[in-house]
């Protein structure tokens, strides 16, 4: 049984108004070849869900996105993400802004198909104020703590890269940090990853622990050497900070044509 | 000799003093992560400090240098988890921040079409609400040091932190150590006077009778640093 598809296939599956998770963060092991596929396939009107970088950016420069569902959008080495603060201004996106811990909470609450978690984060800030619809849950135990009850993040479709992956859809990491991809293919109806190389044998390539997703959460597996860039994919290439540089110099239409 | 950025590194670095066994963690410039390193290898050997990205490093590295020894894994969910145990002392950047240390880094102007959208509130909600948290804000001006923030990422004693420690800026230290949990001068820098530091703040600060100059490096802090930083990034951040 093989799972592999292209990318413009895996876009093809994304419809208009649709929840999209996007793996990675900031500028780092973010899935670009499939990005930039949704980028020039019809969908539009989309519910973004990521630890925010050029994958936000781009589709609020396309004018994809509806809303946004973020702790924070950021190139890393350039701290702002110019095509999302544009959006913001000129108010033409909804931001649900989180703390990266409720962030994640909410990615394990709809891991496990749990309607809520409680956290701390978030108490006593404005990320309260800002998300009106955002309720407390008071410990049923002797503490009686107020805690946030951060809803589960589920999507239609997540997006990531991993380092490799097999054609049944079992994926690895081989860079230092899994960032959260395996809560995105966990908390997705459909989790679609690209990968720097498709490969038979796994643990070839890393050890037992770097098997971070495994096929029974996975729809379709894309060969895409270079997939994540101009973002990290850790060991196999560094962040391209010179195309980085000229994504944030260049108007949006220049750019995008001359990335084909 | 020494320069403006080494009194700050050491007003920083004596935040963390008396932590013991926790992570020392710097927002990623030159002085917040200078000022872990010193203090881990001064007077707060106990502390855990880490390599910017996802190692907890054995040894303490130079700016820039991997570590030649790693003691741990850190990736971005640990430190999510950690933030959360508690058993980390932040040093995070403000972009405003109040009389109560509420503070934003989020964006400027009305939330809901900002004029200046920033970064977003990133973990500052969860840091100030569950973890000790200081500061260190590289230009004390009004428009940092304002009566009241756009949108606050990180909560204030008025609304519930944890445990706010210092800020520090160019100019002087600060705490809250006031019955109403107002920011207080702490100490003003050499070259710099209270007046100064007055003149920078858009609201009103409890200022003792006394205030002290705050302490210079040691011999030892500065060889420390010449060490970890010998091409003097730290002076960079006051350009």
């Amino acid at each position: 049984m093989t799972k592999l598809m292209s990318a413009e296939q895996v876009a093809g599956t994304v419809e208009s108004g649709m929840t999209v998770g996007i793996g990675g963060w900031g500028s780092r092991r973010k899935p670009m070849a499939l990005v930039r596929a949704l980028l020039r396939s019809p969908a539009t009107d989309l519910t973004i869900v990521s630890y925010g970088g050029p994958d936000v950016g781009m589709l609020c420069a396309a004018r994809k996105v509806r809303k946004v569902v973020a702790p924070f959008v950021t190139l890393d080495s350039i701290p702002l993400e110019p095509h999302f603060r544009r959006a913001r201004q000129a108010g033409e996106i909804e931001f649900v802004e989180y703390d990266e811990g409720m962030f994640m909470f909410g990615l394990l609450a709809g891991a496990h198909r749990l309607p809520f978690l409680p956290t701390r984060a978030g108490l006593g800030s404005d990320v309260l104020r800002v998300n009106p619809g955002l309720r407390t849950v008071r410990s049923p135990y002797a503490d009686g703590e107020e805690l946030v009850a951060v809803p589960a993040l589920t999507m239609d479709v997540a997006l990531v890269h991993l380092n490799r992956a097999d054609a049944r859809g079992n994926a690895q990491y081989l860079g230092p940090d899994p960032y959260f991809d395996d809560l995105y293919a966990k908390a997705a109806r459909r989790c679609y990853v690209s990968c720097e190389r498709v490969v038979e044998n796994l643990l070839k390539e890393g050890p037992v622990q770097s098997l971070l997703i495994n096929r029974s959460t996975v729809a379709g597996v894309v060969e895409a050497p270079g997939g994540a860039g101009f973002t990290a994919c850790e060991p196999d290439y560094g962040r391209d900070e010179a195309l980085q540089r000229r994504y944030v110099e260049t108007p949006w239409e220049e750019f995008d044509e001359q990335q084909g | 000799m020494s320069s403006r950025a080494d009194v700050c590194v050491v007003a920083c670095a004596e935040a963390f003093r008396g932590d013991g066994e926790i992570l020392a963690a710097g927002i990623g410039g030159p002085v917040t992560v200078l000022a872990a390193r010193l203090a881990r290898l001064t007077f707060e050997p106990e502390l855990l400090t880490h390599d910017g990205t996802c190692l907890l490093t054995g040894d303490v590295p130079a700016l820039g240098e991997a570590p030649g020894v790693v003691e741990g894994w850190l990736p971005f969910r640990e430190h999510l988890w950690l933030v959360l145990n508690g058993r980390r002392h932040v040093m995070l950047g403000a972009s405003q921040i109040d009389r109560y240390g509420n503070t934003n880094i989020s964006c400027i102007g009305d939330w809901a079409r900002p004029k200046a959208q920033l970064l977003g509130v990133r973990g500052a909600p969860g840091n100030t609400r569950c973890d000790p948290t200081s500061y260190w804000i590289p230009r004390h001006s009004p428009r940092v040091f304002v009566p009241s923030v756009d949108l606050v990422s990180g909560v204030g004693t008025d609304r519930g932190a944890f445990d706010l420690r210092r800020v520090v800026t160019n100019l002087a230290v600060l705490d809250f150590r006031t019955p109403g949990g107002t920011m207080r001068l702490v100490s003003v820098h050499p070259g710099a006077e209270v007046d100064d530091v007055v003149a920078a703040t858009g609201f009103e600060l409890d200022i003792p009778t006394n205030v002290p100059r705050t302490r210079g490096p040691t011999v030892e802090e500065l060889e420390v640093l010449d060490r970890l930083d010998p091409g003097r990034l730290r002076d960079r951040e006051f350009a």
